[in-house]
């Protein structure tokens, strides 16, 4: 079958990889209907999160229709209509059992590389490198999904799957944040990035319950978005003081939340950039923290900052006097989307939460180097590359 | 008052574990001697199963664990807070290993560890996870795809416990 591979730095293929196979009793088999690119694809593409092999199949948020269960799966038939979260989780540890489900200790069949990296291995994660255990991705008309009973979704009748299809990934993210870093009602909650991520963190705070929220970033086009489709305020931070702005809007204090929708390539038109920049290109750092430092900046005294952009490794000139000092709480996490997605399907049946206008350039899968080439450098305002494998 | 309890029950706890600790060292003296970077110098690795400590038998191990045989000891107790049951496991003859020795799963415990990690899926899933055959395009011949496969094909038996 045909499939978008990662064949090196920034160099994206289209070539011929074997069907996948039923290999546990608790697998399926599922015919992608839409899979899309995501931010952190980026990260992997440009060599930022190095344990990557060429041939290695890509995507992570995707949708589909059930080709084939293994005998241990019961809440599926062949024929359903279904969502995937991204990450692989059991359900049966105690991470899980807690609804940290991207911490799972069972998911990851290569513990061992994140072990030495960050102490703890976390769960696997498809298409997202042989750290997060090497599974295929979704860019590819069939994907084998473990777990099957825990990590598919059957989509409600109504939703379409361009709506369904960021309830993969974007979606789950984003309510992660939200309720991880435990928006109240009333309070003012600010998000770097206008990305799916951060429009979806933003629509989360939002029905949370959240008075005001803020929704940060450059690209003008993505900002509309977060208006028109969100509901949110916007703040361009190449126009504008963020810091100085987010005080006035919020009587000198700063905002409750912080939610930095960013990870690990954030742009800024300060010399910091300059700075990060030389300090990851020589290796002196893996990951560019602009944002969280401008985050935590900004952040009011005693509240929030939740780093919900991907990071791989270490930051440079961290500002931890500001997180003692102002008894900030710092929280991050990878989605724990299967707690989240059930509400989420609900809430896109009802029409509060519409992603659609997400998928900008939908293509298909002979378009992939095309897709990822438009989603990096935002060529005709792509916000979202998505492929349909059977077009 | 219930504070002031909570606190004298804590020191409490704290002692008895000084009191579990020094009652080891004498009886295993490995306990006592100099860790390898990153490891308890007992040697036990351990794994927190999500199950209650009475449906753990050591007398009863699922097969990764039990095709050690008398090559290794095995302790089972309670994890704390209701995180489940502490599953350790330990070669008889210990010979150390180094950390990158570990990182790299080349340690004398690699398989050891990969067992336990094995045995903690079966009691909680049921059935161990695999990955490959994944599919995948074209493997390009460079120094760091050959250094991922070796790495990637090493990391079940590889960590830092």
């Amino acid at each position: 079958m045909k499939a978008v591979t990662w064949r090196g730095v920034n160099e994206i293929g289209v070539e011929d990889v074997p069907e996948p196979k039923i290999l546990n009793d608790h697998d399926m088999i599922l015919q992608v209907g839409l899979t899309a690119t995501c931010g952190s694809d980026l990260h992997l593409m440009g060599g930022y999160i190095p344990a990557m092999r060429a041939g290695d199949v890509l995507g992570h948020e995707f949708m589909g229709t059930v080709a084939e269960v293994g005998p241990a799966v019961t809440k599926h038939r062949v024929g359903d209509r279904v969502v995937v979260v991204s990450f692989t989780s059991c359900g049966q540890c105690w991470y899980c059992k807690q609804g940290l489900w991207s911490l799972c200790d069972n998911g990851n069949p290569n513990p061992g590389i994140t072990e030495a990296l960050w102490g703890q291995a976390i769960g696997g994660c498809y298409g997202y490198s042989h750290a997060l255990g090497g599974y295929a991705g979704s860019h590819a008309p069939y994907i084998r999904v473990p777990y099957a009973d825990q990590g598919a979704f059957a989509i409600p009748d109504g939703v379409s799957d361009e709506r369904a299809l960021f309830a993969s990934d974007a979606a789950p993210t984003g309510w992660t944040g939200a309720h991880q870093a435990e928006v109240r009602p009333g309070d003012v909650v600010a998000v770097w990035g206008a990305g799916g991520v951060g429009q979806m963190a933003a629509r989360a705070a939002m029905l949370m319950g959240a008075e005001r929220v803020v929704v940060i970033d450059r690209f003008e086009n993505r900002l509309q978005q977060v208006r028109t489709h969100i509901g949110a305020e916007t703040l361009d931070y190449e126009q504008s003081d963020v810091p100085g702005e987010l005080r006035e809007m919020t009587g000198g204090r700063g905002p409750d939340v912080c939610i930095e929708a960013v990870g690990m390539e954030a742009h800024h038109p300060g010399p910091s950039y300059l700075y990060d920049q030389v300090k990851q290109q020589m290796r002196l750092q893996s990951d560019r923290p602009t944002a969280v430092r401008e985050a935590i900046y900004a952040c009011r005294k005693g509240g929030t900052v939740f780093t919900l952009g991907v990071f791989g490794g270490l930051v440079d000139k961290f500002p931890l006097g500001a997180v003692m000092n102002k008894a900030l709480t710092l929280r991050g996490a990878q989605q724990h989307g299967h707690r989240y997605i059930p509400e989420i399907l609900e809430r896109m049946s009802r029409d509060e939460v519409r992603t659609e206008h997400l998928a900008t350039h939908v293509m298909s899968l002979d378009d992939g180097p095309k897709g990822y080439r438009m989603f990096k450098e935002k060529e005709d305002g792509c916000v979202r590359a998505v492929f349909r494998p059977g077009a | 008052m219930t504070n002031a309890i909570g606190n004298v029950a804590s020191l409490a706890a704290r002692a008895g574990g000084s009191v579990v600790r020094q009652v080891r060292s004498a009886v295993d003296p490995s306990a006592a001697r100099p860790a390898d970077a990153g490891q308890a110098a007992s040697g036990w690795l351990a794994v927190t199963v999500f199950r209650e400590p009475a449906e753990i038998d050591p007398a009863q191990l699922p097969a990764p664990l039990a095709e050690f045989g008398d090559r290794i000891e095995v302790r089972v107790r309670p994890a704390p807070g209701g995180k489940g049951t502490e599953l350790a496991a330990r070669l008889r003859d210990r010979p150390s290993g180094s950390a990158a020795q570990r990182l790299s799963g080349k340690d004398p415990q690699a398989d050891l560890r990969s067992a336990l990690r094995k045995a903690k899926q079966l009691i909680e899933v049921g059935e161990v996870l695999a990955v490959d055959p994944a599919p995948h395009g074209k493997r390009s011949a460079t120094p760091g795809g050959a250094l991922l496969e070796a790495w990637t094909k090493v990391a079940p038996k590889a960590g830092v416990r």
